[in-house]
């Protein structure tokens, strides 16, 4: 066991050396002149020399690559072009926002998901089902951006129940920085009117980014539930007369569960590189926004930074979800 | 069933064609698939003659009437008037066509290199295929849309610029896909006789192998032709994306942003036919996939 986790994350090091040879290669090999860019429209040539040379900017590719690995070995992922801060501390900021907002997202989900899945799968071929699939495919069909601006337009516009976007007001005092997720930090300080807020300013954008893992995990759910229901065990347990409701939840929803939790994993991290549109449209301050704000003034460190941070979480959600198989099946074994 | 009244064996080989009627049988069975059949061909029509049946073709070539910005939906516009008093409908019929045409170049692209990648992978093995899985791996961590979006801000606006910056994230994919395809499809028996008659490696792979593994790929395109016209319309939506005027929904939507909620029908008309046309193909592609891809029914 100690040894598998081991060897996974040796395994890191070679995504990392390859993420930021991708990214490099992508920022520093297409055209586009992000030096120009940052120094502003009436920048002299002289001033935009000084600008690339200040940065590095002006020496081959190599030598800015082998720079970059040198700092990030130190923990140091460059620094921003446009806003001069440091991108390290600048992800270190966003980062639990988009976290919270991908938690929550998935919270949903699986909540509302798994249940459906159990239900549609013992209702199968009725009309519940039929409506349910027609439902998820509607589901992943919705654009995301398109949903968010709905929900704006029906909550924040019209019936104001809920806050237009945002994270946190910024006249109010946000609870002290613990997990740096809010709805936690604000629990754990006590403060349930902090607690509140940030729970509606979440809300509209978790359940616009839930929508498509909730349809999948509950069409996962129900194909596997509908296959665990065929197994031997489930026509011994109705042989000896155990309550319907019993047998569901108790043998087929466990073992449902397990197959479905690979794909939990596989959408973390696609929800990870997936919240640029819902940031945007909710002005919710995570990695996206910041992602997107640099990718137009194609300032590419902060890209890379976030490209990798993404990348290595991706990795490591899909390590956690491998051991958390073996934590509901005991069957797995690691080697 | 009672009597046998042709004691001679009939020929066990299926005619011709059979195994298609037999798909298109199944296919109409299913009322979804039909549905999506039948979107996707209003879709396919307004790709083609979009632009031509518009009510206000000046309006989509940039036409702008300031007398009626901002008209409420009404019978001669059933969607309202945007900022520039354009007729959305039209906008939004002509708009059809840079979506769905970028959607499917994607799809085709993607599709082609990942393909590529994937053969030559399974076929060849060893190092080769070695080197080219940890790259696809490697492709498949970097978010899709932050590379595109990345690589779209780089190369500059445009219609091409746009394809080919989704193309670049959409192929790992179909890499990972057609490599197990080949993988098993190599042992297959007519791969040894095409072998003993003396067929090159190249012959085997493009001839013989490609065409046997065809339908997974179909499948996984026709599921991706609706994800792929989504991330064409969120790059518009970012701004990354083809330059106005040239009409384009993610583009549209994002202009209707700044007139909400007092002018919200700019909104509606993009956002439910990206809706609708992704609808349309998630629908067929799930139909086909219950025909070409008996291991994925359920």
């Amino acid at each position: 066991m100690l040894y598998f986790i081991l060897r996974r994350i040796v395994l890191l090091f070679p995504v990392v050396i390859g993420l930021t040879v991708i990214m490099f290669a992508i920022a520093r090999l297409l055209p586009g002149d992000p030096v120009a860019l940052a120094a502003g429209p009436n920048a002299t040539q002289a001033e935009i020399e000084a600008l690339a040379r200040e940065f590095g900017l002006d020496q081959p590719i190599w030598t800015q690559y082998a720079n970059y690995v040198a700092g990030l070995v130190q923990g140091d992922l460059g620094t921003s072009l446009l806003t001069r801060r440091p991108v390290a501390a600048d992800i270190a900021a966003y980062l639990p926002a988009t976290l919270e907002l991908v938690f929550a997202a998935m919270f949903i989900a699986v909540i509302v998901g798994i249940p459906l899945g159990l239900v549609t799968a013992v209702w199968r071929n009725r009309w519940p089902d039929y409506l349910s699939q027609i439902l998820a495919i509607g589901a992943i069909s919705m654009p995301r951006f398109f949903l968010g601006l709905l929900l704006q337009l029906c909550f924040a516009m019209w019936l104001m129940w809920l806050p237009l976007g945002g994270r946190f007001p910024i006249i109010l005092i946000p609870p002290p920085t613990v997990t740096g997720f809010l709805t936690i930090d604000s629990l754990l300080a006590g403060d349930m009117n902090a607690f509140a807020t940030a729970l509606r300013h979440l809300a509209m954008p978790a359940i616009a980014m839930s929508l498509s893992p909730l349809a999948t995990i509950m069409r996962m759910m129900r194909a596997s539930t509908i296959e665990v229901m065929s197994q031997d065990y489930v026509t011994t347990a109705r042989a000896l007369g155990l309550p319907k409701a019993k047998i569901i939840l108790k043998y087929v929803a466990r073992n449902a569960v397990s197959a479905t939790l690979t794909v939990t994993g596989l959408y973390f991290g696609w929800l990870l590189g997936g919240t640029v549109l819902v940031e945007t449209v909710f002005d919710w301050p995570g990695l996206g926004l910041y992602a997107t704000k640099a990718i137009i003034s194609q300032d590419m460190l902060p890209v890379i930074g976030v490209a990798l941070v993404i990348g290595l979480l991706f990795v490591l959600a899909n390590l956690a979800i491998d051991l958390l198989y073996g934590v509901i099946n005991p069957k797995v074994r690691y080697s | 069933m009672t009597q046998i009244t042709d004691p001679i064996p009939a020929d066990t080989a299926r005619p011709r064609g059979d195994g298609l009627r037999r798909a298109m049988f199944r296919f109409r069975q299913s009322r979804l698939s039909m549905i999506g059949a039948g979107m996707v061909a209003v879709v396919l029509f307004f790709t083609l003659f979009g632009g031509l049946l518009a009510p206000f073709p000046e309006h989509v070539a940039g036409g702008v009437d300031t007398a009626n910005r901002f008209d409420a939906p009404s019978l001669a516009h059933p969607f309202g008037t945007n900022e520039l008093g354009q007729d959305v409908l039209s906008l939004v019929m002509a708009g059809t066509t840079v979506s769905v045409l970028a959607g499917f170049g994607v799809v085709l692209i993607g599709s082609a290199i990942g393909t590529l990648v994937g053969a030559i992978a399974g076929f060849v093995g060893g190092w080769t295929d070695e080197i080219l899985m940890r790259l696809t791996d490697l492709t498949l961590t970097i978010p899709g849309l932050i590379l595109a979006m990345a690589v779209a801000a780089a190369l500059g606006p445009g219609f091409a610029n746009m394809v080919i910056a989704i193309s670049l994230s959409w192929w790992p994919g179909y890499a990972r896909l057609v490599r197990g395809e080949v993988l098993a499809a190599r042992e297959e028996v007519y791969v040894t006789a095409a072998r003993a008659i003396g067929a090159g490696p190249g012959r085997i792979l493009f001839r013989h192998i490609l065409p046997n593994v065809l339908s997974p790929i179909i499948v996984k395109m026709s599921l991706d032709m609706g994800f792929a016209i989504l991330t064409v319309a969120a790059l518009g939506f970012i701004g990354i994306g083809v330059r106005t005027p040239t009409p384009e929904w993610g583009t549209l939507l994002s202009l209707s942003r700044s007139y909400m909620p007092d002018y919200w029908w700019t909104a509606m008309a993009p956002g439910m036919a990206m809706f609708l046309a992704v609808f349309g193909f998630n629908l067929l592609g799930d139909g086909l996939r219950d025909i070409l891809d008996p291991k994925a029914r359920r």
